[in-house]
């Protein structure tokens, strides 16, 4: 059975309304359905606008999704009371993008990771330190480094700090927002073995939300192609990325630079009058399916 | 390479920050030549002293910074010895800066069509008859559709890559002979910033620019520049033709960095290079790269390497190259390498 089950889910936004001004909606997911097993990584591709970041959002209910429904290892998560949605909320984290606005400039690092901790009132305060040291050593952060503020640590640290967080109520599931997109180069590398790593031990299910292909590439299990709120096209990644079928995929992977000055670069300019926008999904090889 | 004079020859450029403890070098000795019709990709992570160089090319370094040392010849002039006035004349007609910040770089209360109008004017490059002309010629020559309607448009009215288009189309405006673009593509979509980079190789080829692209990305660099300079903790530490230093990359930072990409083989554990980005003004003794240097040893920390030539017009600051050390001679540094 999946752990994640999304279908059809939608978010529609209303922009612009103001008093004399009827607002224009906006489909910022339309229809979007995918399930995700358990071990896998999945991830959702697509351009700024596309709908990948509100979709992850919707599966963790930190926003409400217009229509559609989640499941969670069979349980409807749109269905939850408030209290029943913060105890499953320890099942389902997630890791932000950027590492210097998401972490709390006036706490210390220790307070960061252990704050999950707190709310979700585990242990006591012996309990609780020890946790933390644990996560720290987990992530590959230096437990003298504990009371740290986040200014006095490396983005690459940060963002470790930022996983040791989402850890702490041991999840099952999680959803990474663009986790290494704001590091250096240098350094994506050491967060995503780290990410790897971790899944490994622990057996965690992670929606992996990126725009970055090679990297979507090398760590995902299956790919969804997101385009203007929907999902143009899904499938395991070795064949999504060796023949992908829709317009806009195949545009987006010829668009990627390649670090080989040998490289040939055919583009394919993405033709919009090509896409059929009503479309639906349909399957063109095993577990491939592409609105064409 | 060409017999010609070099368009642009940056010749031990220091430029520091002066702080309360000292004077930090953003940029410390850094020496490259572009020449006519040549892309110089400069390719390094934040803090290496990229963008500050492009600044000092420019003369735009802001206090508390100041170039301390070196000299920037451009067409037979030292630009650091023009006054304040001719160097003015330089920036926009004869050195065009393209930023990254779309957003922040053009005025948002001005139309895009008032800023290139501007533009035009001040340099000198239209008359108050023919600017509306040449103000939509310059929109269509970057390709943006409907220009003669889009130059009532405001900055905050247009997508992020048609007003790096726009910012483009302002470089471009006075007929400048070399183009500094500081992460042009940075905060755009992967076929965005695809778009945006033929539009520069064909601008370039085109009118016969000299072009230096500031990147981190080394994709980026592979399929648009000539040459490349690797740039960490302020020196460029690598510098070379770009098949010669993405084939055989002679300094471990440039091989770790494309070591690191992914890429080879999905599943596999990525080869990351330890550590983190030095910040200025807290760099290592000795070589800058040496706490994360797989092949340390120890001279590494004892000072500075100097550029060794590692191939034709190739240049690596390690002492790997150093032929007065050979790999017996070299006692492995012990100490803890993820500081």
């Amino acid at each position: 059975m999946p752990v994640v089950e999304v279908s059809h889910l939608s978010k529609h936004f209303v922009r612009n309304a103001g008093l004399l001004q009827a607002g224009t909606l906006v489909k910022a997911v339309d229809d979007v359905s995918f399930t995700i097993d358990a071990g896998e990584t999945f991830g959702l591709v697509g351009e700024s606008g596309s709908g990948k970041t509100t979709t992850g959002r919707c599966v963790l209910r930190l926003i409400e999704p217009t229509s559609g429904s989640v499941r969670f290892r069979g349980e409807d998560v749109l269905g939850f009371s408030r209290r029943r949605m913060r105890e499953v909320r320890r099942e389902m984290q997630i890791v932000f993008q950027d590492p210097y606005s998401s972490l709390n400039p006036r706490m210390r690092a220790r307070q960061i990771v252990e704050e999950p901790l707190v709310i979700h009132r585990l242990g006591n305060s012996t309990e609780r330190k020890t946790r933390v040291a644990e996560l720290f050593e987990l992530v590959g952060l230096d437990t003298a480094h504990l009371s740290r503020y986040p200014h006095e640590f490396s983005g690459g640290q940060r963002q470790r700090i930022g996983l040791a967080r989402a850890l702490a109520l041991n999840p099952t599931f999680l959803v990474l927002d663009e986790p290494v997109s704001a590091l250096d180069v240098s350094v994506q590398a050491q967060v995503i073995n780290l990410l790897v790593d971790l899944q490994q031990k622990f057996t965690l299910t992670y929606l992996f939300i990126a725009h970055d292909l090679r990297l979507v590439e090398h760590i995902c299990t299956r790919v969804a192609v997101m385009y203007l709120g929907k999902i143009v096209e899904m499938g395991p990644t070795a064949s999504l990325f060796a023949t992908p079928q829709h317009p806009y995929t195949r545009a987006l992977l010829s668009a990627i630079p390649v670090p080989d000055p040998d490289a040939p670069r055919e583009r394919i300019v993405l033709d919009a009058s090509l896409i059929n926008r009503n479309a639906a999904l349909r399957e063109i090889a095993a577990g491939h399916f592409a609105a064409i | 390479m060409t017999d010609r004079a070099p368009l642009l020859s940056v010749e031990c450029l220091t430029t520091v920050f002066e702080a309360p403890s000292g004077s930090v070098p953003a940029v410390d000795d850094v020496s490259f030549e572009i020449h006519h019709g040549e892309t110089l990709g400069l390719v390094g992570e934040s803090g290496s002293g990229k963008s500050v160089t492009a600044l000092s090319i420019m003369r735009l370094v802001q206090p508390p910074g100041r170039i301390s040392a070196g000299r920037i010849r451009f067409k037979g002039r030292d630009l650091l010895e023009l006054s304040e006035r001719d160097m003015h004349r330089v920036r926009g007609t004869d050195i065009a800066l393209i930023f990254q910040e779309p957003m922040t770089a053009l005025n948002p209360v001005f139309t895009i069509g008032d800023q290139l109008r501007e533009t035009l004017l001040v340099h000198g490059r239209a008359t108050r008859s023919d600017v509306q002309a040449q103000t939509v010629a310059l929109l269509e020559a970057v390709r943006i559709p409907d220009a003669a309607s889009r130059i009532r448009d405001y900055p905050h009215q247009l997508s992020g890559g048609m007003r790096q288009r726009v910012l483009i189309a302002m470089g471009l405006a006075c007929h400048p002979s070399l183009v500094i673009a500081d992460e042009p593509t940075t905060a755009l979509d992967v076929t965005i910033q695809a778009e945006i980079l033929d539009l520069l190789r064909e601008k370039k080829a085109l009118l016969g620019l000299s072009l230096l692209l500031i990147t981190h990305d080394l994709g980026v660099i592979a399929g648009t520049a000539d040459r490349v300079a690797v740039m960490y903790g302020g020196r460029i530490v690598e510098a070379g033709p770009v098949r010669d230093v993405f084939r055989r990359p002679q300094h471990p930072y440039t091989r770790g960095l494309l070591a690191s990409m992914p890429g080879g083989s999905p599943g596999q554990r990525l080869r990351a290079i330890e550590g983190s980005v030095p910040r200025p003004g807290a760099l290592p003794p000795g070589c800058a790269f040496n706490p994360r240097c797989p092949d340390r040893f120890d001279l590494c920390t004892s000072a500075p390497p100097a550029d060794y030539r590692v191939g034709e017009d190739h240049t690596a600051k390690c002492f790997l190259h150093d032929n007065a050390t050979t790999p017996d001679s070299r006692t492995p540094s012990t100490a803890d390498a993820r500081r």
